[in-house]
């Protein structure tokens, strides 16, 4: 195992990635939920390109929060049960690096794939091409965000796997992010300045990056003690 | 070799939910020495191994790493320790190779990674996920770690759960070679072990003084 700081990142993220790679049917589910409910929106309201393209940035945004939200669960469940968890415990390296490199990669497979199926939504609801940019950006940052956020959440609801008290704990928290991501798109489809509420996703991302590691590993460490 | 102590448990006690575990515990465990620890079912033998790697923390007492207290020494002698419990963080979804490669030390060659599951007779499984294996074989994955590790202490909850009888010989000489290069080794097993000699230790549940 790592014994340094930027190897226990990378130790972890190539594992998980490859994890990822390896459990591709579950991980492909809420990415599924995505395009499903996104085909599904236009057949259910209007196909009208002006009714769809008023609600586009908000329904955007919270598609990609509750599919980031679904697969966060599963990001500490299955290590506690094999004992994994345990052997990361007790590494004598800081736990901070090591999870990281976890939520980089739960980051790799669930955020990103999002951020790169969004255009073809945005098209789909007859998005303008002028938001696509700063939609994209603020998928980019706020999916990031997500995954923190919920991996704090699934910190402390182990060894419970999450489920409602994981979305209870966490949705005041992603609060903010689903304002400042929809309101990017939505200042971009206004034509006003989008950096604005972009750079707030940029901060939330920078504080959600040393702050978040921190109460997750305070989490494990109550979650092994029960 | 001189022997020294490695590590030293004084007075040793826990308490989970307003219970005690166990008596205190008081135990030395000398370079090249093996310690089994026994006990009944549920008399806190996991407990203790998780509270010797500061998974928990110890309600009272004292452990010492060559000398010196856990808190004050941790980096060195958690880097010196190989922990494998019950659950042994073997993944189902990786295989055989590429488990063994995570678990062992970042600098661990291939040819050693190979002689090791070699000599745990799961050469031909190299490239199966460990989900197509048998318990045993998961567990002979795990116990592969002992022939990559360069760590002195080994704590080891049960090792031999689940192995057939070669496996039970095949990690006694592992054991043993250890113990003969001067490392040491606590464990927990219910059985009598045939090449490995140990002191055994008993963990007595805890009594209330009147």
């Amino acid at each position: 195992m790592a014994n340094n700081l930027s190897g226990g990142f990378k130790a972890y993220l190539y594992r998980d990635l490859l994890l990822g790679i390896r459990n591709r049917g579950d991980l492909s589910k809420p990415l599924m939920f995505f395009l499903l409910v996104a085909i599904m929106v236009p057949l259910a309201i209007a196909p009208e390109a002006s009714k769809l393209a008023a609600i586009a940035p908000g329904l955007i945004w919270i598609l990609a929060l509750l599919a980031t939200l679904l697969s966060i669960e599963r990001l500490f469940s299955e290590d506690y049960a094999d004992g994994s968890l345990e052997q990361l415990l007790i590494s004598p390296n800081m736990l901070m690096m090591p999870l990281l490199g976890k939520i980089t990669a739960h980051w790799l497979v669930i955020g990103l794939p999002l951020t790169m199926l969004s255009p073809v939504i945005a098209i789909w609801f007859s998005l303008p091409v002028t938001a696509m940019i700063p939609m994209i950006l603020s998928l980019a940052l706020g999916t990031a965000v997500l995954s923190l956020i919920g991996a704090m959440g699934a910190a402390l609801t182990l060894p419970r796997q999450g489920g409602v008290l994981l979305a209870l704990l966490v949705m005041p928290l992603y609060m903010p992010v689903l304002i400042f991501g929809s309101a990017t798109i939505q200042s971009a489809v206004d034509g006003l300045n989008w950096l604005a509420p972009l750079a707030m996703l940029a901060a939330f991302l920078a504080v959600a990056i040393v702050l978040c590691p921190l109460v997750i590993s305070a989490g494990l460490k109550i979650a092994k003690n029960g | 070799m001189t022997k020294h102590i490695l590590l030293k448990v004084q007075n040793l006690a826990f308490e989970r939910n307003d219970t005690v575990l166990f008596q205190p515990v008081d135990f030395e465990l000398n370079s090249g020495e093996a310690l089994q620890l026994q006990g009944i079912n549920g008399s806190g033998k996991t407990t203790l191994f998780q509270l010797l790697t500061g998974i928990f923390q110890p309600s009272c007492g004292q452990i010492s790493y060559c000398g010196q207290l856990f808190k004050d020494c941790r980096y060195a002698f958690l880097s010196n320790v190989l922990y494998i419990g019950h659950q042994s963080g073997v993944k189902a979804a990786l295989t055989v190779d590429e488990n063994l490669r995570w678990m062992s030390p970042n600098n661990t060659s291939s040819e050693k990674i190979s002689a090791a599951l070699k000599t745990v007779g799961l050469s031909d499984y190299a490239k199966i996920p460990c989900a197509n294996l048998s318990a045993g074989q998961r567990r002979r994955v795990a116990l592969a770690r002992l022939m990559t590790s360069q760590a002195k202490l080994w704590f080891l909850d049960e090792p031999f759960t689940s192995l057939d009888k070669e496996g039970v010989e095949l990690i006694e000489q592992c054991m043993s070679k250890h113990l003969n290069q001067g490392g040491s080794i606590l464990f927990s097993s219910h059985q009598d072990l045939a090449q490995v000699k140990a002191r055994i230790y008993k963990l007595q549940p805890f009594l209330e003084v009147a």
